[in-house]
């Protein structure tokens, strides 16, 4: 189990990684909500950075330094419609 | 239509059948319909056993063969051992004859060149040309890119780069493989897209390398293997004494 904190610290450290300082501004990475137990989070980053954020998800092979997977369960455009999509 | 997304290279240890239900289960929960084994020689009779498994949790399963010549002669003589037994036939290119011989053999499918030796990726334009014209694909892993880190990943990105550059100029479908052997390196088909963009692959290009190039491929064989197969547009309906 891990915090948000460990989460977006991850999520960053990919980004920079991949995409350096300059490109990683460019995301408007922000977390909206976050589900421990469920595994779950909802991050918002502006339209044009969805495939870099999107590939950044993808390297992510450890959260603190244990194994770990991210995947991109749906994106959409406002966050009612993520979550009716996510529902249905 | 919905697009079929298929994932040529899943490496699960075949000794484990535990791992291989496990990684198969979550093929097909990713998103993937159509997936490929690679089988050695000598447990080439467990085939039957992993399409039974593909078949429950109703995902498909090509046969798949990796050849690691050392000659160009010795490609030949298992390319003659080994087609028609497999689905797939891809070469892994170790020198640089290997990878003109398996370039210019339209037996063989996928090319693959060796993710860390940097010197040995042979896929120059005069490779891409014979690839394009015996319509051989190129074989991109991902594995090594969610492995690898610091300045090897960046050398392999440059590579990566500069082949599908290549691949493009002369036409040579890339096909997008994860290559990995533990589930948690296993990744959604868009998530593979999205990562062949660092090596600036276009978006519609990276997803047809995960769904329309290998089924391309899988139905091209497929039509080969069939024994009423002649020729390419050419097979036999009815026999008969009438005909």
């Amino acid at each position: 189990m891990f915090g948000s904190k460990e989460l977006m610290d991850t999520v960053w450290s990919a980004i920079s990684k991949l995409y350096g300082e300059h490109g990683a501004s460019r995301t408007g990475l922000t977390l909206i909500s976050y589900d421990m137990e469920k595994r779950f989070a909802v991050i918002r980053v502006v339209h044009t950075a969805v495939e870099m954020v999107r590939s950044a998800l993808a390297s992510i092979t450890k959260i603190q330094d244990k194994p770990a997977a991210v995947h991109v369960l749906t994106v959409s455009g406002t966050i009612r419609a993520l979550y009716k999509k996510i529902k249905t | 239509m919905r697009r079929t997304y298929a994932d040529l290279h899943l490496c699960p240890n075949l000794r484990d059948f535990e791992q291989v239900s496990r990684m198969v289960d979550k093929a097909s929960t990713l998103g993937y319909r159509l997936i490929a084994i690679p089988l050695p020689l000598k447990q080439a009779g467990e085939i039957e056993r992993l399409r039974d498994l593909c078949k429950e949790t109703k995902i498909d399963l090509a046969s798949r063969l990796d050849l690691k010549p050392r000659t160009a002669d010795e490609l030949t003589r298992n390319l003659r051992m080994f087609r028609r037994k497999f689905e797939i036939i891809a070469v892994m290119c170790e020198s640089k004859n290997v990878a003109r011989q398996a370039a210019k053999d339209r037996r063989v499918d996928l090319l693959n060149f060796p993710s860390f030796g940097f010197r040995r990726r042979f896929f120059d334009e005069a490779e891409a040309e014979l690839a394009s014209s015996a319509l051989t694909f190129l074989e991109i892993n991902m594995k090594p890119l969610l492995t690898l880190e610091g300045p090897t990943r960046v050398r392999l990105l440059s590579s990566l780069r500069r082949e599908t550059n290549v691949a493009k100029e002369f036409r040579v479908p890339i096909v997008i493989s994860s290559g990995v052997s533990d589930e948690l390196l296993m990744r959604k088909p868009r998530e593979l897209a999205s990562l062949a963009q660092l090596f600036d692959l276009d978006e519609a290009s990276a997803i047809e390398a995960v769904s329309k190039n290998p089924v391309a491929i899988i139905k091209r064989n497929r039509q080969k293997l069939d024994s009423r197969f002649v020729a390419p547009g050419v097979r036999i309906i009815r026999r008969g004494k009438d005909c």
